[in-house]
């Protein structure tokens, strides 16, 4: 599975491996940040599938090319969204499209990453429950699945994926309470 | 420090779906295509005749090359061979 949720270097460590030219650190640093630019692409500047595609990937060389002048490896989060931010407005430029404003205001785009930030910070905290609550959340919540397929998955019984979902909910309260 | 109830849990779990099929394992081998386009540089600068081959037409030139001309490094390529 290409999106993988295990655990779990910090993003200080996957930079420095990067640097190292580990590209196991690689992957798992495109694998991190992958819905993030995704997300910051499709919903926050609503680009078509196309060229939502061409800033996902323009934004990871650009990440792989420019490694090197990250001053903070802990600031990758916000450098790969300012990134992000820029990639998509080159873009919407270069496309020469007429958006209308009330669509993608640049204030509005910046209001839906700061809430795409606040869900890294949630989905960070995935990182410390266990694998299974990992799994169900993730594939309920952001794979959209259902309760029988997340069932058949993991070899649960459906009729006990409710109650799971909210105990995990609760464990993933606690963690980002510490 | 923000408190979470269960619901706004579930709303900012829903804002990171996965990305689409291939863009990670695309974004994943730019390492091993930037080598690659190193590779080609390289012998564009060496060879006149390849390289007015990617100028004339680069998508084929990469493709005989047996590298895929994905956007990214198409747009790439392009920029390195305008400098």
């Amino acid at each position: 599975m290409a999106d993988t949720l295990d655990a779990t270097p910090s993003d200080a460590e996957l930079v420095a491996g990067c640097r190292a030219g580990d590209p196991e650190a690689w992957n798992a640093l495109v694998e991190r940040f992958s819905r993030y630019v995704s997300a910051i692409a499709t919903q926050a500047f609503r680009l078509p599938p196309h060229d939502a595609e061409d800033v996902f990937q323009n934004v990871f060389l650009r990440v792989y090319e420019r490694l090197g002048s990250l001053r903070s490896d802990d600031a990758i989060r916000p450098w790969v969204g300012q990134l992000t931010r820029n990639c998509c407005l080159d873009v919407i430029r270069a496309s020469g499209r007429v958006v209308p404003v009330e669509e993608v205001e640049e204030q509005v785009a910046d209001d839906a990453i700061a809430r795409l930030d606040e869900a890294m910070t949630v989905r960070d905290g995935l990182s410390h429950l266990g694998s299974e609550c990992r799994e169900i959340l993730d594939r309920f919540f952001a794979r959209d699945e259902s309760y029988r397929t997340i069932g058949e998955a993991l070899s649960i019984p459906a009729g006990t994926i409710a109650s799971r979902i909210s105990r995990c909910l609760g464990r993933l309260r606690t963690e980002l309470d510490r | 420090m923000t408190t979470y109830d269960e619901e706004r849990l579930g709303e900012l779990l829903r804002l990171l779906p996965p990305a689409r099929a291939g863009w990670v394992e695309a974004a994943q081998e730019l390492p091993r295509a930037r080598a690659e386009l190193d590779a080609l540089v390289e012998r564009a600068e060496q060879d006149a005749a390849f390289r007015q081959a990617l100028v004339d037409d680069l998508e084929d030139a990469l493709r005989v090359a047996g590298v895929e001309p994905r956007p990214v490094v198409v747009e790439h390529l392009r920029r390195r061979l305008a400098t």
